[in-house]
């Protein structure tokens, strides 16, 4: 990144940190969405982006951390910043199981892709008969005042949980530079690029595909939890379907694989198309089921066919983001 | 006699069947550099992926100053000390030449910025510095063969193994590569393998030489006694070489 590229990053954060005071609750609705993609994008963007690792069940994550914190908030009262290192560590567990299974007995690739998709599949199926949580009947939070903002257990305005999921991506955003700079920044992409060359480089590439798988599943598990006490209900169904799983990695590929602007970029590409699209609907007056998943299609074909590396890396050449070769893309 | 520091000890290796190598036993001092050579196919880049640990021999042993390190993984014996390059380069194409290096490097520098230092020196030294922003995948070919060796040096290997890394470089560039080796060797006490079928290098560089046909070691010696041996003469190198 140079100064140019961290000047623009300064002026957005202050645009998004005095948004609520100018925007509507529709808006803020669409922004707080924006962030919840932009974060989860960033955590699956560890994975794939950085150490090359395809989850197309990522869903998992999603769910098992939003069930785990909401769990123990309605049966035992514990609070989600409690519930937050619960269904972290759950992730943790369950991704560790998966990459396990994956790395030590050389399953890569599609058949890696696939394992993680049968994981999400059968938690799915698992939640569905759960009657601790609701089962396939759903499980929800209790709602209460919108108007008292209560930090501590997740309860209040859209302004409050708009907040939280801007320091999440923020947080996240952050930390994913300081991973992609570090050490083990740089022996995840060289796993991504060339795992022999990286293994001939005395890189453990076991133990650093096991870090990516970790660091990813618990961030996904936090951006579960959000989704828990923000939406305030939870449908295996849904929360589990590989159609969440999909939502959550078109937002990276779109964006730029690999890179840290992508997540963002591909997040707001997304959203907003999804939500002009809503808009165009109903003014027609046409209710169309799948229109929004026909337009994510249509969406990823074309950055496919004509921005391979997503829209970042030739946004950011264009807008002299960058500097001229090197890790410019990367940050 | 010195001990070696790296022995080679009755090693096979089969594919399918096939005897790649067979029953091949070598020595190399510390210090010292060994050319394996022989016809396409004898073996040679077998026995160096036995040695980098890509495969297990099926049988025999190998010792590295004094370990045994046949079966270990390809991460554990570079952090024994040996490096290696690849024949077919494997370049971290989507990073940069200098991120590549760095990689390399962080083996024994446990800091970026330290990595940093240490990739660019390196990257001097092998004529680099001018590319280093440049994404390795942008490299001509004599190019990747040096970011493979610079990638391995940054790692700072006491045996470096080097598989092929001269072919395709005009005179001038193998020399200036075996002026790299020689600094090497006197600035740092290395020691090389390293399989070549330019001669001009091997003779240049050798202490000496071991010959491999159809996987099995059929002369060993200096360069001189090698040339002249007429089981090498008839199997490879023909009568205009010596």
């Amino acid at each position: 990144m140079n100064r140019r590229a961290a000047i623009l990053l300064g002026v957005l954060l202050a645009a998004l940190l005095v948004l609520p005071v100018i925007a509507n609750d529709y808006l803020l609705s669409v922004v707080i969405l924006i962030l919840f993609f932009a974060f989860s994008g960033q955590a699956w963007n560890v994975m794939m982006g950085f150490a090359g690792q395809l989850s197309l069940g990522h869903s998992l994550y999603v769910g098992v951390g939003a069930y785990a914190a909401a769990a123990i908030y309605v049966h035992y009262g514990i609070g989600p910043w409690a519930g937050i290192w619960l269904a972290m560590l759950v992730c943790v567990l369950l991704g560790s199981v998966i990459g396990f299974l994956a790395f030590r007995f050389g399953i890569s690739g599609v058949y890696f892709a696939l394992l993680t998709i049968a994981f999400a599949e059968f938690t799915r199926i698992g939640f569905d008969h759960l009657d601790w949580v609701g089962g396939s009947g759903g499980f929800f939070l209790p709602v209460v005042r919108r108007d008292v903002n209560d930090l501590l257990n997740l309860r209040g305005s859209p302004v409050m949980f708009y907040y939280v999921a801007l320091a999440l991506a923020g947080g996240a955003f952050a930390f994913c530079a300081w991973l992609l700079r570090s050490r083990v920044g740089y022996y995840w992409q060289a796993i991504r690029e060339d795992q022999d060359a990286a293994q001939s480089l005395g890189i453990n590439t076991f133990r650093y595909k096991m870090f990516a798988i970790a660091i990813s599943s618990a961030m996904t598990g936090v951006s579960g939890v959000f989704f828990a006490f923000y939406y305030n209900n939870l449908f295996p169904e849904q929360i589990f379907h590989i159609s969440r799983s999909i939502e959550l990695i078109l937002g990276p590929i779109i964006g730029g694989l690999g890179t840290l602007f992508g997540p963002v970029l591909g997040a707001v590409v997304l959203t907003l198309l999804a939500e002009s699209i809503t808009e165009v609907m109903s003014v027609l007056g046409l209710e169309i089921p799948g229109v929004k998943q026909v337009f994510y299609g249509l969406c990823l074909l074309v950055v496919v066919m004509f921005l391979p590396n997503g829209i970042w890396p030739t946004l950011a050449r264009r807008l002299g983001l960058e500097r001229e070769g090197g890790r410019g893309g990367h940050g | 006699m010195a001990e070696a520091q790296l022995a080679v000890r009755s090693v096979s290796k089969s594919f399918r069947g096939l005897r790649a190598v067979s029953n091949v036993s070598f020595e190399v001092r510390a210090g010292h550099i060994a050319a394996l050579i022989g016809p396409n196919g004898a073996g040679k880049t077998t026995c160096f992926n036995v040695i980098a640990g890509a495969f297990a021999p099926d049988s025999g042993e190998i010792w590295f100053e004094g370990r045994r390190i046949d079966g270990m993984r390809p991460d554990q014996i570079c952090l024994a000390g040996i490096g290696r390059t690849f024949q077919l380069v494997k370049p971290f194409a989507g990073l940069s030449v200098l991120d590549n290096v760095i990689v390399g490097a962080l083996r024994h520098n446990k800091r970026v910025s330290d990595a940093r230092r240490k990739a660019l020196t390196v990257l001097g030294r092998l004529g680099l510095e001018e590319k280093r922003d440049q994404p390795a995948a942008a490299l001509t070919l004599p190019d990747r063969k040096r970011l493979e060796v610079a990638r391995a040096l940054a790692t700072e290997p006491r045996l470096l193994l080097l598989d092929e890394v001269m072919a395709g470089l005009r005179p001038t560039e193998t020399d200036q590569m075996v002026a790299v080796f020689r600094r090497l060797i006197e600035e740092h006490g290395i020691t090389i393998v390293l399989i070549e079928h330019v001669m001009r290098a091997v003779m240049a560089l050798s202490d000496e030489i071991h010959v491999l046909h159809h996987g099995e070691l059929i002369a060993s010696g200096s360069p001189d006694e090698v040339v002249r041996n007429p089981a090498v003469l008839d199997c490879y190198l023909g009568e205009e070489a010596v």
